[in-house]
């Protein structure tokens, strides 16, 4: 199910790390690999990820890729879903007084 | 490593063979150290505190390096390397704390191994930047060269320096322990703050001796350091710090992060119980173990002796003739220049706050410009403010408009130290994962809605400082104005509060009332002023004064009139 879909069923939640080498942010994809954007993010029903959270976990540990690994609230925005805090969206695009820096300025 | 002598400067303490040896050593083990995490041979778990031991934090987009700068006084080849660190292993700047340290937002954890060793080169590196031990011991941005010191606060901080570093007893303290000293008649390092403030006084005999307050900070649950011995004298100057940090380390809380620090322990033991503790501990203490040695001390101080000043007259024709020519000099001359304690010289505060911009933050190329200035004007040495501005010590007052010129060219040049543009922010939710709320967006607007220079002089001394969450980093319990973000429900809100004061008078301000939004905040600001300016009984009288004396009634009537 692709991420806009998933989101149609409300109460959707991503999960995110850090990446351990250079700190990054990065964000579970589909097929269980890590991903740079959020574009690019697996959604998951909130009953679904605490069970994938923890599966994520325990890989990126044992592969020693990412830190820090959380699964965070999932809202839709003009039919996009966009993270549900300021927190996260700041995350996932930069500092809003940094415009020209993180991922929004890719 | 190529070691390339930062100390062959006035005031700067030259790093010996043995303070050489210990900071490589640390680089040569933090590089093992990330190289067994990144081979997954240690987990993060086992990591992190090691990490943090070297001042590699992870924030929101990356990870975050805290450099220490020692009592915030460095020398200009060490701000070169650091323009070029930020340069080659960040984006081309850096952000200037309120602990006179400097933090750059975007490192990589497998470059932090050869940043480490850059510094190294430089007799820099970013130990006891976190952790719970003894900080960077912070100063006066002005000692050596203020007209009003009595004692050099940085023979002090050194020593407290070299006898805190990997102090065994001091690497596992309950919680993060703050020193500042301040040897001024005017506190300009905010010492009542500190868990432990030392206020350093000359006695009749004219030797040195200090007033240690215990237990301030701010964070959850502000406190005002307590005055727990008047007069300690400089051979007791150790014993009595180990004794403090012996009393905190044997009766601190650590079974809750939140009532760790000293002034919880200050706090619930009482002042007086808590100084008996102190006392009986320093009784057991004082002795020729702990005897600091006048030898040690005037060694020390020879390292910080005064630059080779010119003998000038203190009046200065070129400074009179630019100040007639230039109203925009004139201004920051009147606001940014501090009076010196040698003839002709001058103290200038390098305002990091331009109208619109990011508190604290300077880019390479401004790093750059500082340290050539410094070079040119104030004998190779510079300084960091606790208040995020920078500051050329030993300037020529005939060469003060030159200065400036360059300065202002480089948006360096703005004219509000002390004055409502002057604001302290801390990096906040745009970088920090402890924060709630963004605190710069705001300092942003408040400086863009002041921007006016006469304005900000018509009002005055008036420090806003914003937090973006509770642990309070910009200090906004003790602005006369301070703002704590908060998050309602997923929307950033701030707290006002009012009266807090930072100098020797400490105050932590009051809520005013309820929080208002990012847009609201602004205008709920321009109406505190404008309160202010309507009722101070001259303009000699103080925001804070003018507060204390009417009351916070006129100010909350203007803001939540509508309500």
């Amino acid at each position: 199910m692709s991420a806009k879909d998933r989101s149609k069923e409300g109460s959707m939640k991503a999960i995110t790390a850090n990446r351990l080498r250079d700190g990054d942010v990065v964000f579970l994809g589909e097929g269980g690999r890590w991903v740079e954007s959020f574009a690019e993010a697996a959604l998951f029903a909130r009953s679904d990820a605490d069970a994938v959270l923890a599966a994520a976990k325990e890989k990126a540990e044992r592969e020693q890729f990412g830190v820090d690994i959380y699964a965070f609230e999932v809202t839709e925005e003009n039919g996009v879903p966009v993270p549900a805090t300021m927190r996260e969206r700041i995350r996932t695009a930069g500092p809003t007084v940094r415009t020209d820096l993180g991922k929004q300025a890719a | 490593m190529n070691h390339i002598a930062p100390g062959a400067r006035a005031g700067i303490y030259h790093y010996d063979e043995i303070d050489r040896r210990f900071v490589a050593e640390r680089v040569e083990q933090f590089r093992k150290q990330v190289d067994r995490r990144l081979s997954g041979e240690l987990t993060e778990e086992e990591f992190k505190p090691i990490r943090l031991m070297n001042g590699l934090y992870l924030q929101l987009h990356a990870y975050m390096l805290r450099i220490a700068v020692p009592y915030g006084v460095m020398s200009a080849t060490q701000l070169r390397k650091l323009s070029e660190i930020g340069r080659v292993y960040d984006k081309g700047y850096g952000h200037f704390t309120t602990r006179q340290n400097l933090q750059y937002n975007w490192i990589k954890l497998e470059d932090t191994p050869a940043i480490l060793n850059a510094l190294a080169e430089v007799d820099m590196h970013a130990l006891q930047t976190s952790g719970n031990c003894v900080r960077n011991v912070t100063t006066d941005p002005f000692v050596g060269a203020a007209k009003d010191e009595v004692v050099d606060g940085r023979v002090y901080a050194e020593i407290l320096r070299q006898w805190t570093t990997m102090h065994p007893e001091f690497t596992y303290l309950p919680r993060k322990f703050k020193i500042a000293i301040s040897g001024a008649a005017s506190d300009r390092a905010a010492v009542r703050i500190h868990d432990v403030g030392l206020l350093a006084r000359r006695n009749d005999q004219g030797e040195a001796g200090f007033s240690f307050y215990v237990g301030g900070g701010l964070g959850r649950s502000p406190f005002v350091g307590k005055l727990v011995r008047d007069w300690v004298a400089e051979e007791d100057f150790l014993a009595y710090l180990e004794a403090i940090l012996r009393v905190y380390n044997q009766y601190g809380r650590r079974d809750n992060i939140y009532k760790a620090r000293i002034k919880i322990l200050v706090h619930e033991l009482g002042l007086e119980t808590f100084t008996a503790e102190v006392e009986e501990e320093f009784a057991r203490l004082r002795g020729p173990k702990y005897r600091l040695d006048k030898g040690i001390v005037e060694g020390i101080r020879h390292h910080f002796a005064p630059p080779p000043f010119e003998e000038l007259p203190d009046h200065s024709e070129a400074l009179e003739r630019a100040k007639a020519s230039d109203p925009a000099f004139a201004n920051w001359l009147a606001v940014n220049v501090a009076e010196h304690k040698a003839p002709g010289y001058a103290i200038a505060t390098i305002s990091l706050k331009p109208a619109g911009g990011i508190p604290g933050d300077a880019t390479c190329d401004q790093m750059d410009l500082v340290a050539d200035l410094a070079e040119r004007y104030s004998f190779g040495e510079l300084r960091v403010t606790h208040v995020q501005n920078l500051v050329l010590a030993h300037v020529k007052k005939d060469e003060l408009y030159d200065l400036w010129k360059q300065l202002d060219a480089a948006e360096l040049g703005s004219a509000n130290a002390g004055l409502i543009g002057d604001i302290i922010a801390c990096p906040g939710l745009d970088y920090c994962a402890l924060a709630n709320a963004r605190s710069i967006p705001l300092a942003q607007a408040i400086s863009a809605r002041f921007a006016d220079p006469v304005r900000q002089r018509t009002i005055g001394e008036l420090g806003i400082k914003i937090s973006g969450c509770i642990n309070a980093c910009g200090h906004h319990h003790v602005g006369a104005i301070g703002i704590l973000g908060v998050d309602k429900k997923g929307t950033e809100y701030y707290q006002i509060t009012v009266g807090g004061d930072a100098t020797l008078t400490t105050a932590i301000g009051d809520i005013l009332g309820p929080s208002v939004t990012e847009t609201e905040a602004v205008d709920a600001i321009e109406a505190i002023v404008d309160v202010y300016l309507a009722n101070r009984s001259d303009e000699g009288e103080r925001f804070v004064d003018t507060l204390r004396r009417v009351g916070h009634a006129p100010f909350k009537e203007r803001i939540y009139a509508a309500d």
